[in-house]
This record gives structure tokens, sequence and C-alpha cells, in this order.
């Protein structure tokens, strides 16, 4: 019996061995790196050097319009994707023929797995000179500027993030219980406030889910805008290539990465909470 | 409601139809299509850097995405005879390597790697005093082994979602006809998560051959087509991107229908 135990044992370490190794030395220990970093100096020829300061996040704000510029395009890149993501979820879940729902779903899937930086060149050739510009030229429009602004980014991050949103959507309004739908109807509730009360209320918990995970990917978009932003709208992904690559001021670049890290954690958590209060709400609304 | 669906469907594939359509174009430039021709995936493919970055990406993704899979599906395995406060832990490490940003993995790694060459090489040449030491750098190893982390989360969370909804009778249907473990393993369990891990390493290749800012930290002197192409962007569009644009993106989309097949194969009978 007892080897029994110890052998059960020993197969669940081997089998967990290799992830646990992989986690601590490529997730855990670069994190403590990069916090041990954070309060050290900067090394006069660039890297680092040991110290105990707040110095670097004292200096933060030299960095506030890349944060700024962060702070403002994410959530209003999340906000966009979701008005866009919404009814296209809803069509998919609630009103898309049966046999056309997994060839769409599958469609709105294959963008997302494949190269962010090949679908956002596609954007730097279509806003650039030569795309829509050139065809507003040909119609009388000189001196279009579409590449290279906030607008650009935004359309970018929508572009990008739009799968993302539209599949925990679907997910949450395709597990929505249709009986609940015709209830609210024939209990006389107006097709808006049916949607307003019923289907909105319980698809909640997807729009959270894909809200915070666009709006935590965007904290550290690097991609979109350096590629449609030149170098005009710059992210806190910029500043780190900015301060790990080019200035090699490591310490202050590990003090950005940590606040991003906290930032993401604090959208997870308020969305966690807000998820959790409006399930619970919606608990007690049904019985 | 339909038209607007329509709409985004538009928006999400014409820029990529364009892309596609103008990789075949005579002309060098994008504003007119002048005629049908091959000639510039001829130069993309004669371009022996693009190659090499080509060789590179293929090389990187096809290891990083292997070894995410064996890890990846030992782990979920392994989760599934744990206790409920491990898995927790487990569960929150996972997530977090799957939604921590790229960015942020790749400067972590970069900075944990640096220090620990740091440390081992002086150490690796004191122990070849007159030889040539070996010496630790970035390059196919940190470039594999950081999207790896990411891949394994992928593959460990796909197959545990699989192994969940495992038919538990059988396994113990076979148990009771007396079958070792490793038989009732060979024969009810692995059948039954193939799917899963095949189509988690499908995700793992494609994410690992399509990522660039992880890589641009940690690939020290290697280059892959990734970081090729952004530098190609950057340096000014040439129209060889648009025909190697056009091969990575039909490679891709090939991958992820497999994956997404493989995925919805049901259980198999008997």
């Amino acid at each position: 019996m007892r080897r029994n135990v110890l052998r059960h044992n020993l197969l669940t370490a081997l089998l967990l061995g290799p992830a646990t190794a992989w986690l601590v030395v490529f997730l855990v220990l670069p994190f403590v790196a990069i916090a041990v970093f954070s309060v050290g100096e900067r090394a006069p020829e660039g890297g680092y050097q040991a110290a105990f300061t707040l110095t670097q996040y004292a200096n933060l704000p030299a960095r506030a319009t890349a944060f700024w510029n962060t702070m403002v395009l994410a959530p209003a890149g999340a906000l966009a994707c979701l008005l866009v993501a919404y009814p296209v979820a809803y069509y998919l879940a609630l009103r898309a023929p049966e046999r056309w729902r997994l060839i769409l779903l599958a469609l709105v899937v294959i963008p997302f797995w494949t190269s962010l930086l090949m679908r956002t060149y596609a954007w730097m050739y279509v806003l650039g000179g030569r795309g829509i510009p050139a065809l507003l030229a040909y119609v009388g429009f000189d001196d279009v500027r579409l590449i290279n602004t906030p607008g650009a980014v935004l359309l970018g991050i929508v572009y990008g993030y739009l799968p993302l949103m539209i599949l925990p959507i679907y997910v949450s309004l395709e597990r929505l219980d249709r009986r609940l739908l015709e209830a609210s109807a024939d209990l006389g509730a107006t097709p808006i406030s049916t949607f307003l009360g019923v289907t909105l209320r319980l698809s909640l918990p997807g729009v959270m889910t894909g809200f915070s995970l666009v709006m935590i990917l965007l904290l550290g978009e690097y991609l979109i805008p350096t590629l449609l932003g030149g170098g005009k709208v710059f992210f806190i992904g910029n500043a780190l290539v900015d301060l790990f690559l080019q200035s090699r001021n490591w310490p202050f670049g590990s003090a950005i990465a940590i606040t991003l890290v906290l930032v993401s954690v604090v959208v997870l958590l308020v969305a966690n909470r807000i998820s959790t209060r409006l399930s619970g709400a919606r608990r007690v609304d049904l019985i | 409601m339909r038209a607007f669906v329509v709409a985004v469907f538009a928006f999400l594939y014409l820029p990529i139809a364009l892309v596609v359509l103008f990789s075949f174009n005579a002309g060098r430039h994008a504003s007119e299509f002048t005629g049908f021709s091959v000639q510039w995936y001829g130069k993309a493919l004669s371009n022996p850097f693009l190659i090499e970055a080509l060789k590179n990406s293929l090389f990187i993704a096809t290891t990083s995405a292997l070894l995410a899979a064996l890890c990846g599906t030992a782990a979920a395995l392994g989760l599934a005879r744990v206790g409920a406060r491990t898995r927790a832990i487990f569960d929150a490490l996972l997530g977090a390597a799957i939604v921590v940003p790229g960015v942020v993995i790749g400067i972590s790694t970069l900075v944990a790697l640096v220090q620990l060459f740091g440390v081992v090489n002086p150490f690796l040449a004191s122990l070849w005093p007159n030889d040539q030491p070996p010496r630790l750098a970035l390059g196919y190893g940190s470039i594999i082994a950081a999207h790896g982390l990411f891949s394994m989360a992928l593959v460990a969370m796909i197959v545990g979602t699989r192994l969940g909804s495992l038919d538990r009778n059988l396994v113990e249907a076979s148990s009771d006809l007396y079958a070792t473990p490793l038989t009732t393993f060979r024969s009810i369990v692995l059948p039954q998560i193939m799917p899963a891990v095949i189509a988690g390493f499908l995700l793992a290749f494609t994410f690992s051959f399509d990522d660039f800012i992880v890589a641009f930290f940690v690939a020290g002197a290697q280059t892959t087509l990734p970081i090729y192409v952004f530098a190609s962007i950057r340096r000014g569009v040439t129209p060889e991107i648009k025909a190697i644009a056009t091969i990575v993106l039909v490679a891709s989309v090939l991958l992820v229908v497999l994956a997404q097949w493989q995925l919805r194969q049901r259980k198999p009978s008997n």
C-alpha cells in the first residue's frame, strides 16, 4: 500500500516536473529579476547597478505621455471593440442559421491566429499614402492624412483584437436559456426591455471577460502603435522597447514593467469583482 | 443586423485580401494593379536573409511547440492527480503565463537570462582554462524557452479541459477488467486527449511562428521571420513583404483550420 502511494506521488512529480521547472525559471524568476531591478540604479554604461531605492518609481512621470496614451487608448480601444463585437456575437449566437454558425465562428477565430504583424501591415498599406488617401484624392479630397494618427491606432486595435472580444461574448450568449427570452416576451416586455433586462444582463460576464482580456493585452501592445501611429502615438510598450533595447536604462524599464503588471492585475481584479457581483445579482433575480 | 455582420466580416478580411491581391501585382507600386505576376514570390524566395529568417522561425516554432505539447500534456495529466490547493497554484501560474503581456515576458526573460549568463559564463570559463570555453548567449534557446512558456500553458489548458470531460466510467471499466494503469492510459485516455494535444501543438506552432514582441527582446543575434519582416517594413515597404505575408497568412490559416478540425473530432467510439 505504502509503495503504491509512493509510486503515485513519484509519477505525479515526474509529470509536473518539467512544467514546474519551466514556470519557475522562465516566469517566476524573471519576474523576481525585474522586481529587483526596479529598485536598483542604472549603471553608468547602461544596465544595472545594485541598490535599494524608489528613484525609478518616482521617475515614472518622465514617461507620462506613454502612460497617458496607453491609459486612454487601451480602454477606448477595448470599448470600440466591444461596440463592434457585441452585435456580431449576438447574431452568431442567437440569429445565425444553425449550419452557418460554426463556419462563421471559425471565420472570426482565424484572423486572431494569423500574424498580427502581417494584419497590421495590411492596414498600414490601406491607410498609407497609396491606399485610401489616394482614392480620396482621386475624388477630390486632397491631403487626407490617416496613418500615424490616434484614429489609425484605434482602428488597428479594433481590427487586431475584435476576435478576442467576440468569442467570450458569443460563449455567454450561446449558453443563455432561450426560454427566458420567451418568458420575458410573454410577460409583456418589449423587445428592447427584454434585451436590456435579460440578454445584455446575462451576457455581462462574457462582456467583462472580453473587455478585461483585450484591455490587458492592449496595455502591453507595441506593434500597432509603432506601425500605425508612426513615432507620434506611442504606448508603454514603445517606452519599454526604447528603455531596454536602445537607451539601456534597465532599472527604469523594470519599474515601468512592474507598474504595467500591477495595472493589469488591478484591471483583472476589478473585472472579476464586477462579474461576480453581476452573476450574484443574476441568481437573486431569477429565483 | 445582418448587414452590420457582413460589414464586420468584410472589415476583417478585406485588408488581408488586398495584401494577397497585390502580392501578385506585376508593378512595384501599390496604387494600381498593373498585371498578374509571381515575380515578388521569386524575389522573396531568392533572398538569402529572408530564407535564413524563415528557417530559423520554422526550427524555433517546431521545437518550442513539440516541447510545449510534451510538457503541457504531462502537466495536464499531473494536475488531474493533485489536490485542490496545488492545482490552484498551478492554474494561477499557467494563467499568468498566458495573460502577462508579451512585452513583459520578453523583457523579464531578457533581464533574467543576461544576469544568469553573467554568473555562469565566468564559471564555465574557469573550468576551461586553456581551451575556448563554451559561452551561453541569447539565441535559439532563449526564444524557444520564452515561446514555450506561453505555448505550454496553452497546451496544459486545452488538454486539461479535454481531460475534464473524459468519461470516467471508461477508465474505471478498464481497471475493473484488470488492465494495468499503463494499458488504460494507452488505450483509453491517450486516444481521447490526442486531438487536444495535436490542436495544442498546432496553435503553439502558429503562436511561435507569428510572435514578434517576445522574440524581439530575447533573440540576441538571431533573426526570426517576424523580426525580419518588421525590420523591412520600417526600412520602407518592399513588395517582397506582400509575397511573404501571403505565404505566412495561408500557412497560418491552414494550421488553425487543422487545429479547429482536430478539436472538433468526435471521441473515437469503441
